[in-house]
């Protein structure tokens, strides 16, 4: 009997708590905790924002849960430790696209913001093509807060003019080049460890396959083993022959490094190869490094964007509506990312904030056809993403177009991407 | 006679640990066995209510024998030979040096600190030290061009060549193969030692197997209806380095506090009866050092065979040569969000380390 009063008078508390916290958090005030794996140097970029954000609104104490990590690799397991344990951060960063969607949207654990959007008039000031990377059919999930593209080209002029090539436009005149370069004893190709491979394929992939086809490999409407994209691999193949033989043992920026140090003649990294070089090597744009659309690339952006969403249970909701409020605006963005380097995912941003690479990347984000990025979590879910690294590295160490193609198939197939 | 008092007294202290234990040990292994029959990772795999159905053992079977496992199953022959050279290098290692220490008038405190010191860092910043020095274009490579040698090739861990290729539908092959050679090493052992307690049983068994492995009738399971080829990888050679290199330390130290409890008279007993130094240590010093070997198999063992934070420091959780079943479960759990399929590698990895403890606490527990 005793417990029972006990256990009435523990619920009743209970309730009561759970009331009060409910109309407290209906006014902005109190905490807010914002979890990323934004460290090191991109920490800055993020405090930035925090800082804008706190200058708006006093009243919140942000707390800044970084987990630190490579893409974020240690960040999302503790996220979803926190997410099954239920005990979500009130925000938290994801690669805008299939990473949020196959993970937490179908899992019923965002809100959907299409009401923010209208609210803000964000649909004016986003491109039309971001907004298939960011949705479904039942609704908008993120905010992105910058954009990055996968698809550039980095080379050091002076060093291209010394050995007699100009950076090639089309994979045929890769191909052409790289033995001219091979018989000078350059590498034509840096490539480091297994994602970086990965986002080679993607390049090779949109520039065989055309945005179109790349697009319909991703909605199921392209099968993974038709010959086009056998062809892919059987391209892709073709380039590994003029790659580095110690890959697996460089980071991006050690592969990076190689092109600086003159000895390899082209990397194909994500922009973020930009600020390394500008920053961290002190190689200019323009004077120090060269950049160019991956060959047969012309025109398209492989985009990738982190993003914020709300998620269902957040415990101050309006403090996370006010902060996906600050990094959609144009203050933010543009507060963000010349620090992030990476560009604004809004069209109408103040490019004179940004430097020469940023400038002309901003450009063909506003007028070139949007795509999205495969290694960095946008056109396939966290299961394909996985096993699809496997598969990567199997082709690595056996070369077997076909088999790379009906292994892709299989992981489609079993991750849900193809019906 | 201990009073009620005091017993009571003790069951309570015992208590919170016992419960603590039976939650978060026994409790969670009950747990990953219930969930590796599941098949919790499908699409909404996320949610509060996620969806499980069971679906038996078939997270088992396709780890063995699924398309798509075969980096799984890769891991399992990798763990194999790095807990094989791992264990064994570093046993020798530590060994020689224990036997040096042993033999030195003085700085004896300094070497000990010096090779037991490696053992006091991380597993990851060793990974990381090494996957410095291991770097193809520098570190150990370039040491010979300092003497006018022209600098090393090989990739210590970026290495793709595989070695003793077998194909995975010829396991069982294999396993019969070893257990032969477990069997037939153990005999003669004891033959030599002339203890003759089950020596016939023993040799039955030898035949027994080798009958088995010389027909070659284990091949004709079909496992898989496709080859697939594994083997040793080159590139694990670089792992094995940087553990043996921080473990031998240890290894040493064990053997020394070992040959430290050897009494002198042992020794003192044989000189008397004309035995030379080798001789002493050979018939004296290395069988009284066997406890000791056994427990440091099952030490660095253990660590072999869950090791996890090494392999992700020096070669990164996707490279394939150097992948081991720790790696995959984190990968397959946390990234790929098959929280059953990762359970299942966790459940298998629990019991591959049974085999090697539970043994060793059976014939503790006797001797006791």
């Amino acid at each position: 009997m005793k417990t029972l009063k006990w256990l009435k008078a523990a619920t009743v508390c209970a309730a009561l708590i759970l009331t009060l916290g409910t109309i407290a958090s209906a006014a902005i005030g109190g905490e807010l905790e914002i979890f990323s794996w934004w460290a090191g140097d991109e920490g800055p970029a993020l405090e930035a924002l925090i800082e804008l954000y706190e200058s708006k609104y006093p009243e919140v104490t942000v707390i800044n849960a970084t987990v630190t990590g490579g893409s974020g690799v240690n960040a999302k397991a503790v996220l979803k430790t926190r997410m099954l344990g239920g005990d979500p951060p009130d925000a938290f960063q994801v690669h805008a696209g299939q990473e949020l969607i196959g993970t937490w949207v179908v899992a019923q654990r965002m809100e959907d913001l299409t009401w923010l959007f209208e609210e803000e008039g964000w649909f004016e000031v986003f491109p039309d093509d971001l907004f298939d990377l960011l949705s479904t059919e039942e609704g908008i999930w993120s905010v992105p807060v910058n954009i990055h593209r996968s698809n550039v080209l980095y080379f050091i002029p002076e060093n291209l003019e010394r050995w007699g090539v100009e950076a090639p436009s089309t994979w045929d005149e890769f191909l052409e080049i790289a033995p001219k370069l091979m018989n000078q004893g350059v590498i034509p190709m840096s490539l480091g460890e297994n994602w970086t491979a990965t986002h080679l394929w993607e390049s090779v992939a949109l520039s065989e396959l055309g945005p179109d086809k790349y697009g319909d490999l991703w909605n199921g409407e392209l099968s993974w083993t038709s010959p086009e994209v056998v062809g892919v691999w059987e391209l892709f193949g073709e380039i590994l022959e003029y790659t580095n033989p110690d890959a697996p043992s460089l980071s991006w920026q050690q592969a990076t490094d190689m092109i600086v140090e003159g000895q390899a003649a082209f990397n194909i990294m994500g922009d973020w190869a930009s600020g390394y070089l500008s920053v961290t090597l002190n190689v200019q744009p323009v004077t120090g490094y060269g950049w160019a659309a991956s060959p047969g690339t012309e025109g398209m952006f492989m985009a990738l964007s982190d993003s914020f969403g709300l998620p269902v249970g957040s415990p101050n909701r309006d403090n996370t509506i006010a902060w996906l409020k600050t990094i959609g605006g144009l203050d933010g963005q543009d507060s963000f990312n010349p620090l992030k380097g990476s560009i604004s995912a809004r069209i109408d941003s103040d490019l004179t904030k940004y430097d020469l690479y940023l400038q002309s990347a901003a450009s063909d984000y506003q007028t070139g056809q949007i795509v999205g990025s495969l290694a960095h979590g946008v056109v396939a879910n966290e299961r394909f993403m996985n096993d699809f690294a496997t598969v990567m590295d199997i082709f690595l160490a056996n070369k077997d177009a076909r088999a790379a193609a009906n292994a892709a198939h299989i992981v489609a197939i079993q991750s849900g991407m193809t019906k | 006679m201990r009073s009620r008092r005091e017993q009571l007294m003790a069951a309570l202290t015992i208590l919170p640990s016992i419960a603590l234990l039976g939650i978060f040990v026994y409790g969670f292994i009950g747990n990953s066995i219930h969930m590796s029959t599941t098949d919790w990772g499908q699409e909404a795999a996320m949610s509060l209510t996620p969806n499980i159905q069971s679906v038996g053992m078939d997270n088992y079977r396709d780890l063995f024998t699924g398309f798509l496992n075969v980096r799984f199953r890769q891991d399992l022959v990798n763990m194999f030979f790095f807990t094989l050279l791992f264990v064994g290098l570093s046993l020798l290692i530590g060994l020689f040096l224990a036997t040096l220490i042993d033999q030195l008038i003085w700085g004896e405190t300094f070497f000990r600190t010096v090779f037991l010191y490696p053992m006091s860092l991380s597993m990851v910043v060793t990974g990381t030290i090494w996957r410095w020095i291991l770097q193809p274009r520098g570190g150990i490579n370039i040491l010979p061009t300092l003497i006018g040698l022209p600098p090393g090739e090989f990739l210590w861990l970026s290495s793709r060549t595989q070695t003793l290729v077998f194909d995975w539908s010829h396991i069982f092959h294999y396993i019969c193969l070893i257990l032969l050679i477990a069997v037939a090493v153990s005999t003669y052992g004891q033959w030599r030692r002339r203890e003759n307690k089950n020596l016939a049983r023993k040799l039955v068994l030898c035949a027994v197997l080798m009958g088995i492995f010389l027909s070659g009738i284990l091949t004709r399971i079909g496992l898989l209806n496709f080859p697939e080829a594994h083997g040793f990888n080159e590139a694990l050679w670089g792992v094995v380095l940087a553990a043996v290199w921080q473990m031998s330390g240890y290894t040493m130290a064990l053997y020394l506090a070992g040959l430290r409890t050897i009494p002198h008279e042992l020794r003192e007993a044989a000189r008397v009866d004309g035995g030379s130094e080798f001789q002493i240590y050979r018939y004296v010093d290395l069988p009284l050092l066997k406890p000791i070997t056994a427990s440091a198999i099952v030490i660095l063992g253990h660590i072999a065979l869950k090791i996890f934070d090494l392999i992700f420091a020096i070669a990164g959780p996707d490279h394939y040569p150097t992948s081991m079943p720790a790696i995959t479960m984190f990968l397959k759990t946390f990234r790929g969000n098959e929280l059953a399929v990762g359970s299942a590698i966790g459940v298998i990895l629990f019991l591959i380390v049974s085999l090697l403890i539970v043994p060793y606490l059976v014939v503790s527990f006797r001797e006791e």
